[in-house]
C-alpha cells in the first residue's frame, strides 16, 4: 500500500511517498496513524494531533474510522488552504 | 477536462500562469445567449510588503479530481452556459494569480452562486496547501486553515431557499 504525505506531515515524517506492508492489526485509516505514530520521533511529530488531519483513501476524503480494505493509496496532509 | 451533462466544464491544475481575459474571452466567444459573467481571481498579496513568495504544495490526480467534483455539482446546481477552473501550484510573488473561476450564465443569480460556492469547496476541499515565504525570514510557515472559510462552505449543504 502506498503513503503519501503532503505540507507538514510531508515535512515532518521527512517522507513524500512510501510503500508498506499494512499489519494485519491496522484496520482502520485511524489505526494506520497510531501504527505510523509508532515509528520514531518524527512520525510521532507529524502524527500527534490526529484529529486535526485530513485523510485521503485513492484520492478521496475520508474519516479515521475507514476501513482499509482493498486500498491501493492512503495520503495524510493537514486542512487544505487552497484557493 | 470535461463532461457532457449538463455542460461541458474546463479544470486546470498548472504552474504557469494565466489570463484572465483570454479565458472569459473563450466562454463568451461566438455566443449571444450569455447575459452574465461572473469571474473570480484570486491573487497573491504581498502582506504588507513582508511577503516574498507563497509556495502551494498539491496533492496532483487529486486536486483535479476534487476540482472536478465540485465544477460538476456546480453545473448540475446552477443553469450555466460555460465554466472555467484554473488553480496554479508552485512558487508565485506577489501580484501574481493564484486561482480563477469563471462562470456564465443567462441570468447573473447562477453566475454569482456558482463562482461563490466553488471558491468555498476550493478553499477547504482541494488538496493545496499554502506556505509563506516571508522577506528576512529563512523558513517558510504553513498557512493555517480557518474557521471561517469551513463556515462559508456550510452554507452550501443548508436546505436551499428560493
Amino acid at each position: 500500500m502506498k503513503i503519501r504525505y503532503f505540507a507538514w506531515l510531508r515535512e515532518r515524517t521527512g517522507t513524500s511517498e512510501e510503500t508498506i506492508a499494512l499489519p494485519e492489526t491496522v484496520k482502520t485509516t485511524g489505526e494506520l496513524m497510531s501504527w505510523l505514530a509508532a515509528r520514531d520521533e518524527g512520525y510521532a511529530f507529524a502524527f500527534e494531533q490526529p484529529d486535526t488531519i485530513r485523510i485521503a483513501v485513492d484520492q478521496e476524503h475520508v474519516e479515521a474510522d475507514y476501513v482499509l480494505s482493498g486500498t491501493e493509496e492512503v495520503a495524510f496532509f493537514p486542512p487544505m488552504t487552497g484557493g | 477536462m470535461t463532461t457532457s451533462s449538463p455542460i461541458d466544464f474546463k479544470v486546470r491544475v498548472q504552474a504557469e500562469d494565466f489570463e484572465v481575459s483570454a479565458e472569459t474571452d473563450i466562454l463568451t466567444k461566438d455566443r449571444k445567449d450569455i447575459g452574465a459573467i461572473v469571474t473570480f481571481t484570486g491573487l497573491c498579496r504581498d502582506e504588507g510588503g513582508m511577503l516574498e513568495a507563497l509556495e502551494l504544495e498539491h496533492y496532483p490526480g487529486m486536486a483535479e479530481a476534487q476540482i472536478s467534483k465540485f465544477a460538476q455539482q456546480a453545473v448540475e446546481r446552477w443553469p450555466l452556459s460555460g465554466l472555467t477552473i484554473i488553480h496554479r501550484y508552485g512558487k508565485i510573488p506577489p501580484g501574481e494569480n493564484i486561482v480563477l473561476v469563471s462562470a456564465t450564465s443567462a441570468h447573473r443569480r447562477a453566475a454569482f452562486e456558482a463562482a461563490d460556492f466553488l471558491m468555498d469547496f476550493l478553499k477547504t476541499q482541494a488538496p493545496f496547501w499554502k506556505k509563506e515565504h516571508l522577506k528576512d525570514v529563512s523558513n517558510g510557515t504553513w498557512v493555517e486553515a480557518k474557521a471561517l472559510d469551513d463556515a462559508d462552505a456550510a452554507r452550501w449543504t443548508l436546505p436551499k431557499s428560493k
